[in-house]
């Protein structure tokens, strides 16, 4: 029995670590060219220092376990010995120099890889809220830009320029698989390149502490071959899907243009314009609603209009009181904006 | 010294007391604070009972004057207001309460507009956002100081703190600010 117990405390944080193997969001997962570039960097770094540590280990004990000769006044100096000390000093000194050398010198040319940009990027405005973020695809024709929220799409083999900027306080953007963490600073712009090689979805978070629900302010980056990436992006620039023949979704959308909802939140092509909370002209085609919190379904929807302070506590989405069938009907209208 | 060392400790775990935030407002709760008993000409009256039960939050929590100075940005009250001196609309900062200085006319002026160009925010805004945002917009003008202040500008500041003190002496009194429905016509 003592022994179980054992091999169970043993294998539990064994088994915990296993955690770490899910690979949608880990650095060591490198996915984009940035991201290739940091892994190499930081392997880099991790085996040269283990290797340090070893022999610095393997001295030590060397130290401690050798035989000892008789006992000499500290001041009694030997000069060849001396001399023999003083020249392994100075190589390990010397040493030491050159690998922080060296290693300045890889971080240079990995800072200066991650920082490219090129002529035809795709262009994306990325705002960091309390807690979720806005993404506006920018175009040089005004019409064809669209916004969307919490999930960004890219086109695979093409540099993504990100302009971050943190709407109330700040934010950090962070990709693992795809780049390293750039923040989002209130009142000024920062940039960001990011660039995927294989189609695939890429979980992301924010990175730098931002009050109640930071932990809850995921999104993710969903990298598309550039056809399916067309395609999604003509389907993203269209208004809000119209089932205006389905008896409940009709009287949803009643639902929603008449309570505080379309106060805050756009429906592009109906009477709702509010810009401050997420935009939900096609909140269905999303794979997550409330910033990663929960797999977008009529269920969740239903459940997160009902009670958001519940599931969420202290975002700044209010709970509206609505009957069992405004609420039912609501739900049918948001899982039918495609 | 080691009583005085005691005290001290026992003092400083006074600030473990933190301000309780009031996240989650039951439904039947929030349609009570609706109740709001307005004075005939809508100028003046109570508050709920349930107003007092909670303690005022709208006027003493400094959470809920935060989201109230939130929300002033979300649903432009700075297009016709300002920063609080006014505009278009009139000014909050100059003492003058053309409908009264308690909460409960102010939020009775969001909820439901008044003449001249105030619109109802009835139908935008859940009854517990109207009534963060009257207590915060009772703050800007308040006539004395606040111990709970909402959260600072990111941006310049153009005109006195939320919480400043003392407040009454920023404000000329001029005229007696009673609106003509109430006193006597001069």
């Amino acid at each position: 029995m003592k022994r179980r117990i054992g091999t169970a405390r043993l294998g539990l944080p064994l088994l915990l670590l296993l955690g770490g193997c899910d690979n949608w969001q880990s650095a060591l997962e490198a996915r984009g060219a940035s991201a290739i570039s940091l892994k190499h960097l930081i392997i880099l770094i991790v085996a040269v220092c283990s290797v340090i540590w070893m022999l610095v280990m393997i001295a030590m004990i060397h130290a401690l376990w050798r035989r000892r000769t008789a006992w000499r006044a500290p001041l009694d100096l030997v000069p060849p010995r001396e001399r023999r000390l003083g020249w392994i000093v100075s190589i390990c000194t010397g040493l030491t120099a050159v690998i922080i050398l060296g290693f300045t010198v890889a971080s240079f040319f990995t800072t200066r890889d991650i920082s490219v940009a090129g002529q035809d990027d795709l262009t994306i405005r990325i705002g960091g809220l309390q807690w979720w973020w806005s993404v506006e695809y920018l175009d040089p024709d005004p019409s064809a830009g669209f916004v969307s929220a919490n999930e960004i799409h890219i086109p695979t083999g093409r540099n993504v320029r990100l302009l971050l900027q943190g709407d109330d306080v700040i934010h950090s953007f962070w990709v693992p698989s795809l780049a390293g963490k750039q923040d989002l600073i209130p009142g000024r712009t920062n940039e960001i390149t990011i660039r995927a090689e294989r189609p695939g979805a890429y979980r992301g978070q924010c990175a730098e502490f931002c009050g109640l629900q930071h932990a809850h302010m995921g999104f993710l980056v969903t990298a598309d071959t550039p056809e399916d990436f067309a395609r999604w992006a003509r389907a993203q620039r269209a208004p809000a899907a119209n089932s205006a023949d389905d008896e409940e979704i009709a009287a949803g959308r009643d639902v929603f243009m008449r309570k505080p909802c379309a106060g805050c939140h756009s429906i592009r092509g109906t009477q709702a314009t509010g810009t401050s909370g997420p935009d939900l002209t096609h909140l269905a085609s999303r794979a997550f609603i409330a910033a990663g919190l929960l797999p977008t379904s009529r269920g969740a929807l239903a459940a997160w209009v009902a009670d958001p302070q519940t599931l969420k506590p202290g975002n700044n989405m209010p709970l509206v009181p609505l009957t069992p069938d405004e609420l039912r009907a609501m739900s049918a209208y948001l899982a039918s904006l495609k | 010294m080691r009583i005085v060392v005691g005290l001290v400790c026992i003092v400083t775990l006074c600030g473990c007391q933190r301000e309780e935030r009031q996240l989650r407002l039951d439904p039947p709760a929030a349609a009570a604070l609706d109740k709001i008993a307005l004075m005939p000409n809508k100028i003046g009256g109570a508050p709920p009972q349930i107003y007092f039960a909670l303690d005022q939050p709208y006027e003493t929590n400094a959470y809920d004057l935060s989201q109230g100075k939130r929300l002033y940005t979300w649903f432009g009250c700075a297009a016709c207001h300002g920063d609080g001196q006014g505009g278009i609309g009139p000014s909050f900062l100059d003492g003058w309460w053309a409908y009264g200085p308690e909460t409960v006319s102010i939020f009775a002026s969001i909820r439901d507009g008044r003449p001249h160009g105030m619109p109802a925010f009835k139908g935008k805004m859940t009854t517990e956002q109207i009534w963060q945002l009257a207590g915060y917009v009772q703050t800007i003008g308040a006539y004395s100081a606040r111990t709970a202040a909402p959260s600072r500008n990111d941006d310049k500041q153009t005109r006195p703190a939320e919480n400043r003190a003392p407040a009454a002496i920023l404000f000329d009194e001029g005229p007696t600010p009673v609106h003509p429905d109430q006193g006597p016509t001069p």
